[in-house]
């Protein structure tokens, strides 16, 4: 319980630390923000003046980044300032889409990275070799490239899925997001195979596992009990890393298969130089990658004991 | 009851390919009841003959002889039979006991593992079992043990677990590889204490292997030297001691460190 606590504390205070960043960060672009509401236009003083009263943009800095902070806190990120829409409901409208293509992506990733490193592992031959070869060229493929591979031969040549578009209905969306999912987890499901197969490869040498064979504990137990669940602690870290990333590369996917989600908002957001909008979404990653390795220890404390109990004898 | 015939045991390694004689055909054989000690001095091939009897032996590994069980050979036989004859007839105590259990399983699963999905013992059995083996080897908190992991005990509290659970199956035969050797001084002669009583009352077979002269004389009925791969000399405790026939156990009778220098 401590642990948990200790680490809740942490990161609140990672949250804070980067909200301040991601605040402050759109200061630092040259030109003021007053000077895109009016899009090059030449107005007088006054109107500028007005604009700063409007957007508070007078108040200090601190001040500023308190009000966005707390308001943020409430779901309330202001207003776009270019579509004058609320940004928590643009938000609203694309988070779901990307939510359901990092995770579709993050199953893969887990489930197939996992399997075939755990097979890769544990015996030797062709399909070992093939694994291996398969996840240096899954790792060295861009992403942007596999997107454009999988849509020209499933999306065009065989023509089996979509290559635009959402979908709707929890049907729709797997169907839709299928291609672009695949193309998000390769380069993670690369890396995941890989370490479990050597993770998976170390344990089945060590102590513990040679002691269970010689006890004469079945092969069936020493190969799920003994070696891959001890070698899944490694893997368990990656994984969590390599989620957090997923969410960040979703951004590209999004935009070779024109899905309507954060990452489009996003570029557009950076072109238009829409400060309310880039702001929310900086925050909302920040806050993704906190909490899924907050997810990622916790579960790393579940697995392993020797970081729930303390290293007290 | 155990022969070991002509034992040989080579190492290719498999990146350079250099093939190193570990064991250079040894022969010994053990009576019911017998303690045996397997004494010299590091890399003289003593774990790797332990090994060889479990079939545990590293990869790359060519084994010449024969390993007779009751007449059984240990090196012919395959899949469930050689897992069954490991769970029930063999237990090996290594030296580490720390790198023997799980490190993220409770030590009350280790017993039970052995006890249940190796012995096909019933749970509820192997439940009860569990704490009456850990009092049996001088551990009064059985529950409390039994829920620990194995980073929460000490090294001699462990390597009380590792012998409950070896003595669990009553097997024929004990194989101990320096099973005291990592622990600190105090409790090494405690534990060398339970597994030589433990050996004694359920009268099962022992190989001891140890590079400590004193230590295995004190526990064993007769002494194998080893060196090289080879062994060297064979005798009771008192012929080795009285007696050396072979140079190098001469000289590892001297090595001993004294307490009374002008005794020796």
């Amino acid at each position: 319980m401590r642990y948990v606590i200790s680490r809740l504390w942490s990161l609140c205070l990672v949250f804070v630390v980067s909200s301040f960043v991601v605040f402050s960060g759109m200061y630092l672009v040259p030109g003021s923000p007053e000077n895109f509401l009016v899009q090059g236009r030449t107005v007088s003083p006054e109107v500028l003046a007005s604009i700063r009263v409007q957007y508070s943009l007078d108040d200090p800095f601190l001040t500023r980044y308190w009000n966005w902070l707390t308001s943020a806190v409430q779901g309330d990120f202001g207003r776009s300032l270019t579509t004058r829409q609320d940004v928590s409901n643009l938000l609203a409208a694309r988070l779901p889409t990307t939510l359901f293509l990092t995770l579709y992506a993050g199953v893969l990733v887990v489930v197939f990275g996992i399997g075939l490193g755990v097979i890769a592992g544990t015996r030797e031959g062709v399909f070992e070799k093939i694994v291996v070869f398969g996840s240096n060229l899954g790792f060295a493929v861009p992403t942007f490239f596999a997107a454009l591979l999988l849509m020209a031969v499933f999306g065009g040549a065989l023509g089996w899925f979509p290559v635009t578009g959402s979908g709707s209905g929890f049907g729709g969306r797997l169907f839709h997001l299928t291609l672009p999912a695949v193309a998000l987890s390769l380069p993670s499901l690369a890396v995941v195979a890989r370490i479990t197969r050597t993770s998976v490869r170390e344990e089945s040498g060590s102590d513990h596992v040679l002691m269970a064979v010689a006890r004469g504990v079945p092969r069936r137990l020493v190969l799920w009990r003994h070696t891959v669940r001890n070698s899944l602690l490694p893997v368990t870290t990656v994984i969590g890393t390599h989620l957090a990333a997923l969410l960040a590369s979703a951004f590209v996917i999004e935009y070779a298969f024109t899905l309507d989600g954060i990452g489009a908002l996003l570029v557009d957001a950076v072109h238009r130089q829409d400060f309310a909008v880039v702001q929310a979404i900086a925050l909302i990653l920040v806050v993704a990658f906190g909490l899924i390795n907050l997810a990622v220890d916790l579960l790393y404390a579940v697995i392993d004991p020797r970081i729930r109990l303390g290293k007290a004898a | 009851m155990l022969t070991i015939d002509n034992l040989e045991l080579s190492i290719t390694d498999p990146d350079t390919g250099r093939v190193s004689e570990i064991l250079r055909g040894n022969s010994l054989t053990l009576a019911a009841g017998e303690a045996l000690g397997l004494v010299g001095e590091s890399g003289s091939g003593k774990s790797m003959t332990l090994q060889c009897v479990l079939g545990i032996e590293p990869p790359g590994s060519s084994v010449g002889g024969r390993i007779e069980l009751e007449g059984r050979d240990l090196r012919a036989l395959r899949g469930e039979e050689l897992r069954r004859t490991r769970a029930e007839d063999l237990a090996l105590i290594a030296q580490n006991p720390h790198s023997v259990l799980n490190p993220v399983l409770p030590v009350g699963k280790y017993l039970m593992e052995g006890m249940s999905e190796a012995r096909s013992m019933p749970k509820a059995r192997a439940r009860l079992r569990s704490s009456e083996l850990l009092r049996s080897v001088g551990i009064e908190e059985s529950e409390r043990v039994l829920r620990s992991y194995p980073h929460q005990l000490s090294g001699g509290m462990l390597q009380r677990v590792v012998i409950a659970g070896a003595i669990s199956a009553q097997p024929k035969l004990l194989l101990a590889d320096e099973p005291t050797t990592a622990l600190d001084v105090t409790t090494q002669a405690e534990v060398a204490a339970i597994l030589d009583e433990k050996r004694r009352e359920a009268e099962m077979s022992m190989i001891f292997v140890s590079h400590d002269l004193d230590l295995a004389a004190a526990v064993c009925d007769r002494l194998a030297v080893m060196r090289y791969g080879e062994l060297v000399e064979i005798g009771t405790p008192e012929e080795i001691r009285d007696a050396p026939q072979h140079e190098y156990t001469r000289e590892l009778m001297n090595a001993r460190p004294k307490l009374h220098p002008e005794e020796a």
